[in-house]
Parts: C-alpha cells; sequence; structure tokens
C-alpha cells in the first residue's frame, strides 16, 4: 500500500485545538506524521487540499440503522454510503429495531451485515435490559465480548430504578458504557412538543423541560452510588446544564451529549404541524439552544451526535401526534452543525472535538484524532461551500430530514476509513 | 375582496375585516332564518360532505341544517365507524373523498393539525368544525356574533373565558378572535386548566374565579372535558364547581348587565349552576345555537363564493 500525502491542508486538530495550515502523511492505514509545511513526498501519493480543511472522520454515537426489522427505512449498505457522504467514517449503531438488539447473536447478525455492506466503522451498542423492557439486564459480558461498545435501552428510559441500578453495578463490573436517555417517563407521556406558549398555540401536548433534569437527576445519583460509567445520549435544555457540571465537578464517571437538531433548530420550527421537526425528546425553546450551544464550545457537553432516525412518508405523513419521532441526520450533521461556527458560537476545533475526539475517547477509541499512530479516519471539506438541500438527493433510504429545501454551508470532498478514500464528491 | 380565505382552518390567519364581513353576512342570515326567508339557490348543485372523526350532535346537525337551508346537497360520513377501522390513514381517506369531488368538507377530528393536513390534500372548500385542542373557529365565530348582538360591538369588552382552557380548543379560537378584535381577554381557571405561556398571547391570568369576573361585560363558560383528561387534573367535580362552577355569587362580581355563554353541551352542577344557564336575562345560549347555524352558512356561502371564482378562473386558463 503506497503512501498518501495531503498536502496545503488546513488542519482542524481537535486535541491541541488549533486551525492550521499543513500536512499529514498517511502510512499503512494510519497517520505517520502530521507536518506543518508540505515535505517532500517521495513515493507517496499526493493530494493537494488547496486550503481546504482536513480532520478526523466524525463519530456518530447512537445512529439508528434499522435492521434487523425495518430494512425498508435503512440498511447497512444505505446508512454506511449516507455517512461516507456526510463524513461519518464511524457510525455507533442502536440497539432499538426490532427485534432489539439484546443478544449475542442478535448482535452478530449486526456485525455480519455491517461488515457485509457498510463501507464505514460500525460499532454496535447493545440493549441494557431485555427486549429494552426495563426489566431484566441483558448479556453485558457476552455481548460486551461479542463487540458491543455500549449499553442503552435507547429512547426508553429504565423506569425501576432498582433494576437500572443493577445494571449500572453489574456494568461497572465489566467496565461497560452505559448510555441512558434522560426524559422522565411520567412527565413526557403522551407529548409531542415542548411545553410552552408554542404548544399551548398549537394545542399539542406539551413536555415540561424539566423532564429532562428530573431524570439526569435519578441517574446521576445512582451513579453516585454504584459508580459506573454513563453517558447521557441528548441533554437539550438548559436546566439539566448545572445537574451537569456538577456531576462533573464530583469526579462521576459522566459524559453527556446532544443530537445536532437541539442545537439548530428550535420548538417554532414545527410550525404548522411539520412532522418532520418531530423528534425525541421534542426540539425546546431558543433560550434552551442558545445554552446548549454554549455548553458545548465550553465542553461541558462533550459529544455531538446527529441521532440518525430514519422513518419512512408513511409513518410522518400523519397528524403530529400520531406521527413517528425522529429525523435522518448522517449527511447533515456536518453542514448543520458548520451553522454554528458560521454563527460564529463555535470555533472548527472545538466543533470537532464534539464530532470526533470526545466521542473516541467516550467509546475508548484510537480514531477522532489528527496525531501520528491514529487510525487514518479522515475528511477533507469545504466549510464554506453553499448549497441548497434537496431531501430527494440524500442517499439515506428514508428522506425525513427537517433540513429539505434550507439554505446550508459546508460539503464533504472526500471520506478516508483507515486510509483507503470510501468516498470523493463528484 | 373582503373574504379571500380558500378554507377555514381557524382564526389564526382570519384578518379583522374577513372576521367583519362573516359576522355581517352571518347577522343577516339570522334575521333571515327567524323570518323564515330562504336561501336554497346559495349552495344550490354543491355537495357538502360532514366528516365527524370525533362525536357530535350539536355541530353537526348544525353545519347540516346551515347547508340544506342554503341548498347545498348534504351528506354525514361516520368516520368513526368506517374506514378508521379498517386502518385507512387521514390522507387517503382524503384523497377517496376528493376523487368524489365534494365542495365543501366540514371536518372534525380528535388530534390537532389533522384538518390543517387534509386540507393540504383536496380541492375543495374545508371547514374545521374542531381539530384537538387547537382550534373550533365556527364557535368561536358564533360567539363573537352572540356578543355584538347582545353587547351592540365587539370591541373594548372585557371578557372572561373560564375553565377548562387546558383542553378547549373553543378558548383558543376564542381568545384569537376576541383579542384581534382588541378585547381584554381574562383567563380564569385552576392552575392544572391553565395552558402554559397564555400571558404571552396578551391575555390575563387568573386562578380565583370572584377576582377574575370583576366588572366583565361577557362570561365566557367551558365545558370541563372530562373525556379528554387522563386523571388528576382536578381533585373532585364538587370541589371544581365549588370553586370554579359559576353561580349567582360569583356572577355578582361581574357587570350587572353582564351576559353568560357556554359552549354546550352543558355539565350542569360542574362548571354551570343550571338556575344560572336558565336566567333569560343574563344567559344567552341558545342564542349561541342559533347564531351557530346562521355562521356556519355564512361561513359556506363565502368559501363557495370564492371556490366558484377560482373554479371559473383555472376553467379560463384552460380554454
Amino acid at each position: 500500500m503506497t503512501d498518501t500525502l495531503f498536502i496545503n491542508a488546513r488542519l482542524i486538530d481537535p486535541v491541541a485545538l488549533t486551525d492550521t495550515l499543513g500536512a499529514l502523511l498517511v502510512r499503512g492505514g494510519r497517520i505517520a506524521e502530521v507536518f506543518d509545511t508540505n515535505p517532500d513526498a517521495g513515493d507517496a501519493q499526493v493530494i493537494d487540499c488547496s486550503g481546504k480543511c482536513l480532520a478526523p472522520g466524525i463519530i456518530d454515537i447512537g445512529v439508528k440503522v434499522s435492521e434487523p426489522g425495518e430494512r425498508h427505512k435503512e440498511s447497512f449498505r444505505s446508512a454506511g454510503r449516507a455517512a461516507a457522504a456526510g463524513g461519518v467514517t464511524t457510525i455507533v449503531t442502536r440497539p432499538d429495531t426490532l427485534p432489539a438488539i439484546d443478544t449475542p447473536e442478535t448482535l452478530e447478525f449486526v456485525e455480519r451485515r455491517a461488515q457485509a455492506d457498510a463501507p464505514v466503522h460500525v460499532l454496535p451498542m447493545a440493549a441494557l435490559t431485555k427486549g429494552r423492557e426495563g426489566r431484566e439486564m441483558t448479556e453485558i459480558g457476552f455481548l460486551q465480548d461479542a463487540g458491543a461498545v455500549a449499553f442503552s435501552d435507547a429512547d426508553r428510559v429504565v423506569t425501576d430504578s432498582k433494576v437500572f441500578s443493577r445494571a449500572l453495578t453489574y456494568a461497572r463490573s465489566l467496565d461497560a458504557l452505559v448510555i441512558g436517555h434522560t426524559q422522565d417517563p411520567g412527565l413526557s407521556k403522551g407529548a409531542a412538543v415542548t411545553s410552552g406558549k408554542f404548544a399551548s398555540l398549537r394545542g399539542l401536548p406539551g413536555v415540561t423541560p424539566m423532564a429532562e433534569r428530573m431524570a439526569l437527576d435519578r441517574d446521576i445519583a445512582l451513579l453516585e452510588m454504584t459508580g459506573a460509567r454513563y453517558h447521557a445520549s441528548q441533554i437539550t435544555t438548559a436546566r439539566a446544564l448545572p445537574a451537569l457540571e456538577r456531576a462533573k465537578r464530583n469526579g462521576l464517571n459522566i459524559t453527556a451529549g446532544v443530537g445536532v437538531h437541539h442545537l439548530t433548530l428550535n420548538e417554532m420550527d414545527v410550525a404548522d404541524y411539520r412532522t418532520f421537526f418531530k423528534v425525541k425528546p421534542p426540539l425546546r425553546s431558543e433560550d434552551d439552544r442558545i445554552a446548549v450551544v454554549q455548553a458545548v464550545a465550553d465542553g461541558l457537553i462533550d459529544v455531538i451526535s446527529s441521532m440518525h432516525t430514519p422513518q419512512d412518508e408513511e409513518s410522518k405523513r400523519l397528524p403530529f401526534e400520531e406521527a413517528a419521532s425522529g429525523a435522518v441526520g448522517l449527511e447533515t450533521l456536518l453542514p448543520a452543525a458548520l451553522r454554528l461556527y458560521h454563527a460564529e458560537m463555535i470555533d472548527l476545533p472545538r466543533l470537532f472535538r464534539a464530532l470526533t475526539l470526545n466521542p473516541a475517547r467516550v467509546l475508548g477509541l484510537e480514531a477522532g484524532r489528527l496525531q501520528a499512530g491514529a487510525p487514518a479516519d479522515l475528511i477533507l471539506f469545504d466549510p464554506d461551500a453553499p448549497f441548497q438541500l434537496d431531501r430527494s438527493q440524500l442517499l439515506s433510504k428514508s428522506k425525513n430530514t427537517p433540513f429539505d429545501g434550507a439554505r446550508m454551508q459546508g460539503k464533504v470532498l472526500g471520506t478516508w476509513v483507515d486510509g483507503d478514500r470510501i468516498w470523493e464528491k463528484a | 375582496m373582503t373574504f379571500r380565505a380558500k378554507h377555514l382552518l381557524g382564526i389564526e390567519h382570519l384578518h379583522p375585516t374577513e372576521i367583519t364581513t362573516l359576522l355581517d353576512l352571518a347577522d343577516s342570515y339570522a334575521d333571515h332564518n327567524r323570518r323564515g326567508v330562504a336561501h336554497r339557490d346559495v349552495l344550490a348543485g354543491l355537495t357538502q360532505i360532514n366528516m365527524f372523526f370525533e362525536n357530535s350532535t350539536r355541530t353537526q346537525a348544525s353545519f347540516e341544517i346551515a347547508g340544506k337551508r342554503l341548498g347545498a346537497d348534504v351528506m354525514n360520513m361516520e368516520m368513526q365507524a368506517s374506514s378508521i377501522k379498517k386502518g385507512e390513514t387521514l390522507i387517503d381517506t382524503a384523497l377517496t373523498l376528493n376523487a368524489m369531488h365534494p365542495d365543501l368538507l366540514v371536518v372534525r377530528h380528535p388530534h390537532s393539525g389533522a384538518v390543517d393536513l387534509l386540507a393540504q390534500k383536496v380541492n375543495c372548500a374545508v371547514l374545521n368544525a374542531g381539530d384537538g385542542k387547537h382550534e373550533h373557529p365556527t364557535q368561536a365565530l358564533l360567539d363573537a356574533l352572540t356578543i355584538r348582538r347582545a353587547k351592540g360591538r365587539l370591541h373594548r369588552l372585557s371578557i372572561a373565558i373560564c375553565g377548562d382552557v387546558a383542553h378547549s380548543r373553543v378558548a383558543r379560537s376564542n381568545i384569537m378572535l376576541l383579542g384581534k378584535m382588541e378585547n381584554r381577554i381574562r383567563l380564569i381557571a385552576p392552575p392544572t386548566l391553565m395552558p402554559s405561556g397564555m400571558n404571552e398571547f396578551g391575555c390575563e391570568v387568573f386562578e380565583d374565579m370572584e377576582e377574575g369576573l370583576k366588572d366583565v361585560d361577557v362570561v365566557m363558560m367551558l365545558r370541563l372535558q372530562k373525556e379528554r383528561m387522563d386523571g388528576g387534573f382536578i381533585p373532585s367535580e364538587r370541589e371544581y364547581f365549588h370553586r370554579y362552577g359559576l353561580d349567582a355569587a360569583k356572577l355578582a362580581h361581574a357587570k350587572p348587565d353582564a351576559i353568560v355563554m357556554h359552549p354546550g353541551p352543558m355539565n350542569r352542577g360542574v362548571e354551570i349552576d343550571g338556575t344560572i344557564a336558565d336566567d333569560i336575562n343574563r344567559s344567552v345560549i341558545q342564542e349561541q345555537v342559533e347564531m351557530g347555524v346562521a355562521v356556519r352558512m355564512a361561513a359556506m356561502d363565502l368559501l363557495a363564493q370564492n371556490l366558484r371564482a377560482a373554479r371559473a378562473d383555472t376553467q379560463g386558463v384552460m380554454v
């Protein structure tokens, strides 16, 4: 395998938090060296980046690939292509499939399918409880041996605190990562939007933003008790932030993520019952959005995810309360996240810290860095290139994006996984 | 053009002049109805379909009578009994009906926004007869007409809307209409039945009924929507009646000539004392029902005019 040398690259380094011109050499699927000027190319194949951004590939925690069960919504092939086009080099899949990924056998099915069809790394999560029913923990040890990188019941809360505390205790003994959904189930039951003026105007059932803090507070108390390693998948409200900050300051093993839709859209975007804007948890107020963006910039919220959730047209073409939740995001994660950069709310290295380095740290991966020795999972992108999104052009099988027709900036020019180019902009 | 809307989906998108136009026409229909003047030519040759996905006797009857008085061919579809049970989606139902070329579609649905969704898929004029907790525009219009006839004006009045605001589409449509016509709106409800953010709509919010009723011109009671509650909003109906039921003692805080309204059907002894409801000097509840027919006649007349004009335009283009 020949070496590849990227020259004239604007290197986005999420470790050093720098954004500088330089070059980068890839050898044997790994980053061999990073230079601050263009070195002699030698035998290497040279890629002239022409001043465009070279960054680690995105690591997206919480992607729903609808295999097994609903392959018409998304398959490993379509999700893998969408990820490659979107600059995502590692997808961490959710276990909320049909059936749930709750045994080593179903997990092996996912790995086999991913291996055969997806050009990007696929790391599966497994369910924390059998059938995601919140009653009995899954075979965490066997599942971990089979390759599960984290344990989660996805968008369901383990309501029974005793069951959850046992699962956390057991997971701690295996140093397994538990990912929690922080929405108080009682308060959020039946809700379609966040309560407030907009919900009242539209006559839609709302959930108070406090439901998030209540669930986070419970989980933090259980972490204090069990010492488990825990990641809150989506923190979307200002009121949850002080609790998160305190838990981190007290040395608990806790990290937090947020979906890109909650960073870039607010409750008003639902407008006249547009169901493509129905996500879980529901979109929040503009004040919450700003607070959460700030928390990402400050590093309090560690991870940005796409929360990619494919839904077919039928499940969205319904009255708002009945319509399915979720939006696809693999291909729009980067341009949506770049809105925060263009709005000068965050710089590129800090944005990539949340898209690459922090998810790698949460999962214990070597990727996500521009450092010698790290896997050569890389993306080349132009952060400024403008385009108008046309959902029919998405590579995902499902086209349920809230950004249809939106003017966006940021195009991926090329994607490399383990040094191999898997996608190139036409 | 003073009434331009293609559908009547809600009060939110109506302009005050459109509201006035509609009320003026309804006012004359109300008088004609009393005198027995027929207008069977207005909707002659048009087909009106009433699609009620939720039980309603009163509203459906009101729309049916309104359509028949204007000469429309009226058909009632019992939606609960038919396609929904067979798993057909709302949009498929809409497309199926649309293929039969109705002219006026009157729709009630248990989900907020469902009528808007349906209106996007059909070529006829759609009237919202109530969608979930969102809007019930003809109710607000008939309330407005009743107030205008009783008080002689529809502006600078102090109007109290009392009771189960949270579950009420009637309240939402009334808040919007009365706000657009520049009235003072006071909302009175136990905090569990008050939706959040109502003060941001320019309403004054009260938890104490006597304080809220002070010197108002109009007392609008809402029905306690027991069927929409999944329990626990109020401790009991008797405590609710004690604190929020309209009786003579509480009504005494309103202006001496204040009128009492209720969209019906009433829960006597829960939100309203029977003697108040039946007091012909204060209660305009029967008049509300009467104005309902007139307002629905006016709404369908105006929408049919716009529909015919639009069809004439397209035919002109096609020739």
